[in-house]
């Protein structure tokens, strides 16, 4: 099919992080197409950091990202809806304890 | 209804975002792709009229600024193509469509950009329409596009405003130069009008996309938001906007406004706009000269890799 030897054709994609400032994580911001992973960070600086959005850029072809499944985020998820001795708030102590 | 159906029902209804390893019915999967990629299409397409006056700007001031705009516009149009491709179409494909006229850019930029003033006239008045449309879709239901729209949004309000100033700069000048900006609003005006679409009763596909949230406004709510806007803003210009029947009104607490000339619009959606076929010409030229660049590329990652296997 043209179709198939067409997408082949094309340029790899990358997904694109990027940490806005030093002392917080990358975040993801979009995706793009390169030959290699130098270009990708070249074209994510491009399209991604025209305004100071960036001071590290990670780059990485989309192929190797392993995502969970949606239909399975109840099994993955749901387990942790009914721990809720997990969180402070949970505790209930008197008024006088402090620093706590 | 199926359950995968009354899952993505619910989660419409909930205003939560659908995501693209989501269960989604058919027609939202092809709703949400024509759109995307047309909008991508039209940021793309949308750097030509533009770029038309970058090499002859009045100042090097002027001539940064356009660059970066029309940079901007480049960037727009990959965030939306890169947000199609997560719903499975590649971006050859889009590609393809576009040269093939299949798929359909926004027909304002079939118009030719004649003077200087045209740079401020498509500031105030396209990237004005245009984000009228885009902040509302901030909101939209697909997580993808509607990240893409938050970029995008960011980014377009200097658009506007370098438009504005332009515009400015033309009406506080000679005679000459404040007739071209009066002359560049003549002929932009309704064209950019036309940007939001026909009218509420003639739009086949709106419903659907309001209820799945693809569309947030119909067609006449953000023209009406646009022309109030707009016409408020020609008064600091000192401009006449080209409508006779332009007319607050205060019991509807809006502007009234003029029919506009749907004839010329169908016409230029179907091809016969004064630039379409330049337009296509120009991006279909791009592409081809720019083949051997992207064989080029893989052909040396390719060498690359094979020469680091066999060194290994
Ligand atoms: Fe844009
Ligand atoms: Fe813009």
């Amino acid at each position: 099919m043209t179709d198939e030897k067409k997408s082949t054709s094309e340029w790899p994609l990358w997904e694109v992080f990027i940490r806005s400032k030093a002392g917080l994580d990358h975040k993801h911001a979009g995706s793009l197409h390169a030959a290699d992973a130098a270009m990708a960070i070249e074209n994510a600086r491009d399209t991604y950091t025209r305004r100071m959005e960036g001071v590290s850029i990670w780059v990485v072809e989309s192929k190797y990202i392993h995502a969970s499944n949606p239909d399975e985020s109840g099994a993955l998820f749901e387990p942790a809806n009914d721990k809720i001795y997990r969180h402070p708030t949970f505790y209930d102590l008197p008024d006088e304890v402090k620093h706590m | 209804m199926t359950s995968f159906e009354q899952h993505f029902e619910d989660k419409i209804n909930n205003e939560v975002n659908i995501e693209p390893r989501d269960w989604m019915p058919d027609d939202y999967r092809k709703t949400n792709i024509r759109q995307i990629s047309q909008h991508a299409h039209s940021e793309i397409v949308g750097m030509l009229p533009e770029g038309n006056w970058i090499t002859r700007a009045p100042s090097l001031r002027r001539k940064a600024i356009l660059l970066a705009k029309v940079q901007d516009e480049a960037g727009h149009g990959l965030y939306l193509y890169s947000a199609a491709e997560t719903l499975g179409i590649t971006r050859d494909e889009m590609i393809e469509q576009l040269h093939t006229g299949k798929a359909k850019y926004s027909s304002i930029f079939n118009y030719p950009t004649t003077s200087w003033a045209d740079m401020g006239a498509i500031g105030w008045l396209v990237d004005g329409a245009a984000i009228m449309n885009q902040v509302a879709l901030c909101r939209t239901s697909y997580g993808p596009y509607a990240r893409a729209m938050v970029r995008i949004c960011k980014e377009e309000s200097f658009h506007q405003r370098q438009g504005f100033e332009i515009l400015l700069s033309l009406v506080r000048g000679n005679a000459t130069q404040k007739k071209m900006a009066q002359d560049a609003l003549n002929r932009w005006w309704w064209p950019s009008l036309m940007m939001f679409g026909p009218n509420d009763d003639n739009s086949p596909h709106s419903a659907q996309s309001l209820h799945w949230r693809i569309k947030r406004f119909s067609n006449d709510e953000l023209r009406q938001k646009f022309v109030d806007a707009a016409t408020e803003q020609a008064k600091v210009l000192g401009l006449a906007i080209p409508d006779p029947a332009l007319k607050w009104n205060e019991e509807r607490g809006h502007y009234d406004f003029g029919e506009i000339d749907w004839e010329e619009f169908w016409n230029v959606v179907k091809g016969n706009g004064p630039c379409n076929k330049e337009r296509l010409d120009t991006r279909r030229k791009a592409w081809e000269d720019g083949e051997w660049v992207r064989e080029a590329a893989m052909a040396y990652v390719e060498k690359r890799k094979n020469r680091s296997q066999k060194a290994a």
